[in-house]
């Protein structure tokens, strides 16, 4: 199935049953809640301080969860109305906004201590409409400002999304520089196919003096490469080994012949005490 | 669920609209109370971001009046047990929010804003 920002808008999309979907399917939420903590991590938050963060793309409020829990006060905007009335069914402890990204934030300057995006800013990359301000740049443009704006200085803003290609990786770092954010793009497993996640890593301030953090490698030299269930299969062909059991014991046989015997077939040998057994070696 | 903590960072961002663009004026509200758990660490990190003006005139028109005129030096318990209840216990759940400039109407269903903009709204 081709991806989900290629079907419809994001608020055409996420309709009712995706929203519920999304939001219950166990598997999701283990990506989305991995996802969280790596972006909280990249975060880079003073520790033991309780900070006003915004989730970008909050959906159903399943990372907002993750930052209740860490003890993060968090404001959500989304542009599926779908998602938001189940975040609303779900009570979650953050404000939440039916806003569009692509037409900027409204937000005081210096308003929060940080913001993260769980797979949304490649929602930003497909024209709806042929009006200028619905071009990728002009919205990508619009987003990165006024949250340059909206984020304290110092801070940072995390962002995981899955690009399509590189020249829209290319697109969304040229436009946050524009906009006034350093950083770059932390890769964590780039040589997982399933694993690989993308993350747009970006500061506000800080003289220049912060780092980009370095991405997650696999564990051990060849970790991801084996199959998920593989272990398990080795157990379990290590426990057949050797006791393998005949399929043509004693019992099929008897089945067998009192099968022949109600068909009414001739000359089928009577059982005995020997039926099944092995001959004797001949010599 | 719009809380006064985030009405007070809220401004308006129409095309255009630039100054006198903040506090959003609330219109035809309906509040609820819902209790939240008070964290004293994270009030006092908040404080010192608050439009101390704009907050207390926001409250009163939501019905409440607990809060001075004039932000206090000292930061007592009973005082940051006040705040707490403006900024984070008030939910508007119903009604709407109205930049004083543009008076562009962002409406509140739900305790949800809608802050869509038509497109030539957009800046």
């Amino acid at each position: 199935m081709s991806r989900p920002e290629f079907q419809a808008p994001p608020e055409i999309y996420y309709g009712d049953a995706e929203a519920k979907k999304y939001t219950n399917n166990s598997r999701i939420q283990q990506i989305q809640a991995d996802m969280t903590y790596r972006a909280l991590e990249l975060l880079n938050l003073p520790p033991d301080q309780p900070a006003l963060l915004l989730d970008i793309g909050c959906g159903s409020g399943l990372s907002g969860e993750i930052l209740d829990e860490q003890g993060h006060v968090w404001v959500g905007v989304d542009v599926a109305p779908s998602m938001l009335e189940v975040a609303l069914e779900r009570e979650v402890e953050g404000d939440l906004f039916l806003q569009d990204i692509g037409q900027g934030f409204g937000f005081r300057p210096g308003s929060f201590d940080g913001a993260i995006s769980i797979s949304v800013i490649q929602w930003l990359l497909n024209a709806e409409t042929s009006h200028p301000t619905s071009s990728p740049p002009h919205r990508l443009q619009r987003f990165f400002t006024t949250l340059h704006a909206a984020l304290r200085n110092p801070s940072r803003a995390v962002f995981q999304f899955y690009p399509t290609s590189d020249d829209q990786v290319q697109l969304i770092t040229s436009m946050a520089q524009k906009a006034g954010f350093g950083g770059g793009i932390v890769v964590d497993y780039p040589n997982s196919n399933k694993a690989r996640k993308v993350f747009l890593c970006l500061f506000v301030g800080g003289g220049g003096g912060q780092q980009v953090p370095k991405g997650l490698e696999a564990e051990g030299a060849d970790g991801e490469e084996h199959a998920k269930f593989e272990k398990a299969r080795e157990r379990l062909r290590k426990k057949m080994d050797g006791k393998r059991k005949n399929i043509k014991d004693k019992e099929w046989i008897l089945k067998k012949k009192d099968l022949y015997r109600r068909r009414g077939k001739e000359g089928v040998p009577n059982d005995s005490k020997y039926t099944g057994r092995k001959r004797r070696a001949a010599f | 669920m719009v809380r006064l903590i985030t009405h007070n960072l809220l401004a308006c961002h129409a095309k255009g609209c630039t100054s006198n663009n903040f506090p959003l004026q609330f219109k035809d509200i309906q509040v609820e109370l819902r209790e939240a758990e008070f964290n004293s660490d994270f009030l006092r990190g908040f404080l010192p971001r608050i439009e101390w003006a704009a907050l207390v005139d926001a409250s009163r028109q939501l019905g409440d009046t607990s809060l001075p005129a004039e932000q206090p030096e000292m930061l007592d318990d009973d005082f940051l047990q006040k705040l707490h209840h403006v900024l984070l216990e008030i939910h508007v759940e119903e009604g709407a929010m109205i930049c004083p400039n543009c008076h562009h109407v962002y409406p509140i269903s739900n305790g949800i804003p809608n802050m869509l903009l038509a497109e030539h709204e957009i800046g």
